[in-house]
């Protein structure tokens, strides 16, 4: 069973820690349970079930510190890994960034496991892809597609007391339905941590409908346009940007945060005044661990609040070395749970093209590329239905288009906000920019 | 153990962390003397009869298995600290097997003759029920049995062997030397992957193989406080299917120009130093001047373009559709093939599909379906002539046997169609560097890989790279900034002007491509001389952010 309980982590992590004869010692323990199933030309190419359970000890004597793992249980498998760590510690040069261990906290208790979506089966996961593929054969149209669910926990505890344990559940679909002549494509992605979200019939017709709209795309001439991007679009552009948000380095002078002669741009008025941006780990529909990778608790932080950058996220070595209090960054990288949350409006994207006089609309990017570091220009496409707007309506599909473009100049140039809604690991309003940089046409469908 | 064989494993892993980082999860950490001991084939075979019989007695019409054992090591450093050092080691069993004309697979890391008899057992139940909602029953390619087979990469030095002193020595002198040449950042790696493969099939083949790849590589930052700006230069390094001996060069595999280029092996250390220089040179680099170019593109940089461009768009399984929801499908569509006309290039292009070359990252003997590997054209004189096919493909080209294209990133992961190393033939008169460069009016002479970018058909792409210099009437004039070229792919490979001769064929590689859902990754080197390709578009790619 790879999903244990609060009390069973805790049983197995105490008696780690019992072995262990190091100055500081912190044991982790994480498990996983996923399955998944695949479809193309209308058929299931591939499915499975994986299951995993693992065990991590970090000993450390002074400033040095040696890590091992194992994916075995009895007593003696669980004190040998204890002595291979210290082991390696011993051996270990000291690592100047070392710090002592937290002691302990009092973590929320998570909110992002569900049982219906543990509980899903390849049966259940075969019936939902049958809906889909009903949509397709239908329609005379063609789907691939890809259904994953995952469950999994993690708990830590160490020798100065700390324990902390969260378990999560996902499940997302994406499919991508092209027609018959190879002349139009529709795509839809998305994410949930309850499965009785799902609906991959309706999710599909949105990509049947996409697929048979963008049938005979005319070209235009590349340029700066008015673009509404539907929230996948906007996930696409702005999902690396978050990780700039990070104090050490904008002191180091090698980000988009750093300051011309030094320091960084906090407190600055970065972004137009209708960006606001945070991160919460207890939001319903994007739940997140409620402690980090350091040993924090994570709250709710406003990163970006009327365009001015509030917070960069700070490790506890680099607050120290600095003066200031450490701080978790969102997403699920070096610092743990919860994404990027935008603020929007209450209207929907069709409200948004209403709206405008002249613009594109785009359903999502595809192959996007950092191309400067220095500015976070990026490189990308348009793919699965990009559309030309007129008078506040769609006029006609319109080819694909490469665009060169920084996400800090596109959340300068927002004109409208639409409602947010949950998109991959981010939840992000549909979005009006204006002056949006496409620089050559892709004869790709 | 010494004190010399320190943080073996240490400093990679944070609290709560079980993942090393660019390294699959849930990989044990194990000792270095672990790591060269390898698993008998004696034992091997019967423990896949076991799962063989298995799947038989169930229902397979056909099975293979595959026992992995893969290592893993990684060494890296950040200016003058260690961060990290991890050997890991993943071992199991999959089983793939064909049930009432559909696939089923399963996985076990219990290896033992009852749990890998119940994964076979596992896998035809899920055959069984896929067959329910498959379409066309699977086409497998017939496939002789090759009795007690083994290859192993001719490498001279094992990287596993290598103690990690040696390694972590050398990159703390690589770091220094980045410092003391003036650079304010620094990182660097070193990563090792040894894959012990033994496959067998009910075809009667039993392949024992043993594939080594290794990885060195840094970055180097440099950054002007005054300005604000900073500018960073990466290694010239490829991945190879190599040991240890690509970190200890010679004479012969340097190829001295603006700068000096590797083939074969790999000088760290000279390398680093030459960019400490570059990215000091590249905070004072003129701005390119937007328009169209000709452009001299070195071995080090062309391979991530014949990757994107010419690699994938022959995998036959997008060209089908069967990656249209993630990577994409093919421009490159069967009524172009079929056609026997379709110009992808022009006179000079030839691309090879290669799974032997030594010391590339796609070498085997056989193939992941026990299906022997070999060489065959892509693009013959310009024109489209062939793809890359697995086994239940093969049917569909008309073609008697597969072409050896299956790979799997573990055993616990099904085998599906991955890309062969894709080269570019040198030219055949001879022609140097110089001599291209010579002839050039207004070009850009572009060193290393950078960013990239390709639609889901590959018509429309963009590269950057990590060294440009300015070509004026023949002439190398300086380093250029913000370069980015665009081109639709058949129009670029009908721009080529000039290959140069073999003596200055490299090989370029990824490590880690990836493609899938859930998604795998695979090693291919792609090989190529200085090419040249006139009258492409060029873009800036600086803007301001205020």
């Amino acid at each position: 069973m790879a999903i244990l309980s609060k009390d069973e982590a805790q049983t197995i992590l105490k008696k780690v820690l019992s072995f262990s004869k190091a100055d500081e010692t912190e044991v982790s323990l994480g498990g996983q349970q996923s399955g998944n199933i695949r479809y193309a030309r209308n058929a299931v190419s591939t499915a499975g079930e994986v299951s995993n359970l693992s065990l991590s000890v970090s000993a450390s004597f002074g400033k040095r510190t040696g890590n091992a793992t194992i994916n075995e249980f009895d007593d003696a498998s669980l004190e040998k890994v204890v002595r291979r760590a210290e082991e390696l510690a011993r051996l270990s040069p000291e690592n100047p960034e070392y710090m002592p261990l937290l002691g302990p906290s009092n973590f929320k208790e998570s909110i992002g496991f569900l049982d219906s979506t543990a509980a899903m089966s390849p049966a259940s996961r075969a019936d939902m892809v049958a809906q889909s593929l009903k949509v397709a054969k239908d329609n005379k149209l063609e789907a691939a597609g890809f259904l994953e669910n995952s469950a999994g926990f993690r708990a830590v505890m160490n020798s100065k007391g700390l324990f902390a344990y969260n378990k999560s559940t996902n499940v997302s679909f994406s499919v991508t339905v092209r027609n018959q002549e190879g002349t139009g494509s529709g795509y839809v992605d998305h994410s949930f941590n309850d499965v009785k979200k799902l609906d991959t019939l309706a999710l599909t017709k949105i990509a049947a409908n996409k697929a048979t709209s963008s049938a005979g795309a005319k070209a235009i001439e590349p340029g700066r346009y008015t673009v509404i991007l539907e929230p996948l679009a906007a996930s696409d552009m702005l999902g690396g940007i978050i990780r700039g948000f990070d104090l050490r380095s904008a002191d180091e002078g090698r980000s988009f945060m750093s300051k011309k002669g030094g320091g960084t741009r906090l407190g600055e008025q970065l972004f137009d005044e209708k960006v606001n941006i945070y991160s919460d780990p207890m939001n319903a529909e994007l739940p997140g661990s409620t402690w980090s990778g350091d040993g924090l608790p994570i709250e709710k932080t406003i990163w970006v609040e009327n365009g001015v950058v509030k917070n960069l996220a700070c490790s506890r070595y680099w607050a120290q070395k600095k003066g200031v209090n450490p701080l978790p960054g969102p997403g699920g990288g070096r610092f743990g749970g919860g994404g990027m949350i935008m603020t929007g409006g209450t209207g929907t994207t069709e409200d948004l093209i209403k709206n405008t006089e002249k613009g594109i609309l785009v359903t999502r990017f595809w192959y996007i590329r950092m191309v400067d570091q220095q500015t976070l220009v990026q490189t990308g496409l348009t793919r699965d239905g990009t559309f030309y707007i007129e008078n506040g309506k769609i006029k006609f599909p319109i080819k694909n288009f490469r665009f060169n473009e920084s996400p800090i100049i596109m959340l300068n140039n927002v004109e409208e906000l639409g409602k947010p809604v949950r998109s991959g690991s981010s939840i992000l309003p549909p979005m009006k920019i204006r002056d949006f940089t496409f620089t050559s046409l892709s004869d790709a469908i | 153990m010494k004190r010399k064989d320190f943080i073996r494993y240490t400093g990679m892993m944070g609290l709560g962390s079980l993942i090393v980082p660019q390294m699959p999860a849930f990989g044990r950490s194990i000792d270095p003397a672990e790591a060269l001991q390898g698993v008998d084939a004696a034992l091997k075979r019967e423990l896949a009869d076991v799962a063989l019989n298995a799947a038989k007695s169930k229902g397979a019409t056909y099975a293979d298995v595959r026992i992995g054992r893969y290592l893993r090591q990684f060494v890296a450093t950040r200016d003058k600290k260690v961060q990290g050092v991890s050997n890991t080691e993943n071992y199991g069993i999959g089983i793939r097997v064909l049930a009432n004309g559909s696939w089923g697979f399963a996985a076990t890391h219990v290896v033992t003759k009852d749990a890998i008899a119940k994964a076979a057992e596992q896998a035809v139940a899920v055959a069984k029920a896929n067959a329910k909602i498959q379409g066309e029953p699977v086409q497998l390619a017939p496939q002789k049995g090759y009795g007690e087979v083994s290859w192993k990469a001719p490498i001279e030095i094992n990287a596993f062997e290598v103690p990690i002193k040696e390694k972590v020595d050398l990159l703390m002198e690589v770091n220094n030397a980045a410092i003391q040449g003036g650079a304010t950042f620094v990182n660097a790696m070193i990563s090792a992957v040894n894959e012990q493969k033994y496959f067998a099939s009910t075809d009667g083949s039993y392949i024992d193989q043993d594939i080594h790849r290794i990885f060195p590589m840094f970055n180097v930052t440099k950054i002007d406080r005054a300005s604000g700006k900073f500018m960073s230069r990466g290694s010239l390094s490829a991945p190879m299917g190599m040991g240890y001996e690509y970190m200890h060069a010679r004479p012969e595999d340097k190829v001295q120009g603006v700068v000096t280029r590797y083939k074969g092996r790999y000088d760290m250390l000279e390398d680093v130093k030459n960019a400490a220089n570059d990215v000091q040179q590249k905070l004072t680099a003129k701005s390119v001047e937007p328009g169209k170019y000709d452009l001299v593109l070195d071995p080090s940089h062309l391979w991530l373009t014949i990757h994107e461009s010419v690699g994938h768009p022959t995998e036959l399984d997008r060209v089908l559709g069967y990656e249209a929801n993630y990577a994409g499908t093919s421009f490159l569509t069967l009524d172009k093939w079929k056609s026997g006309k379709f110009n992808f290039g022009n006179k000079h292009v030839n691309i090879v599909a290669d799974k032997m070359q030594k010391g590339s990252l796609g070498a085997v003997g056989w193939d992941d379906e026990g299906v022997k590997c070999g060489e065959w054209d892509l693009i013959k004189d310009g024109i489209l002539v062939n793809y890359q096919v697995i086994r239940d493909q093969a049917h569909i080209l008309g073609l008697k046997q597969s072409q050896g294209c299956c790979y799997s990133q573990g055993w616990d992961d099904i085998q599906f169609q991955r890309m062969p190393n894709v080269s570019l033939r040198p030219g055949k008169e001879k022609l140097s560097v110089d001599d291209m460069i010579k002839n050039v009016e207004k070009g850009i002479y572009i060193i290393g890989d950078g960013s990239y970018s390709i639609d889901q058909q590959r018509y429309n792409f963009q590269f950057g790279g990590k060294n440009f210099y300015e070509i004026r009437n023949g002439k190398i004039t300086g380093m250029l900034n913000d370069v980015a070229y665009q081109a639709n792919t058949q129009e670029f490979w009908n721009s080529v002007a000039a290959i140069c001769d073999s003596s200055d064929y490299a090989l370029g590689g990824s490590f880690s491509d990836g493609k899938g859902q859930p998604g795998q990754s695979s090693a291919v080197s792609h090989g190529s001389a200085t090419t040249r390709f006139n009258g492409i578009n060029v873009i800036n790619t600086a803007r301001s952010i205020g």
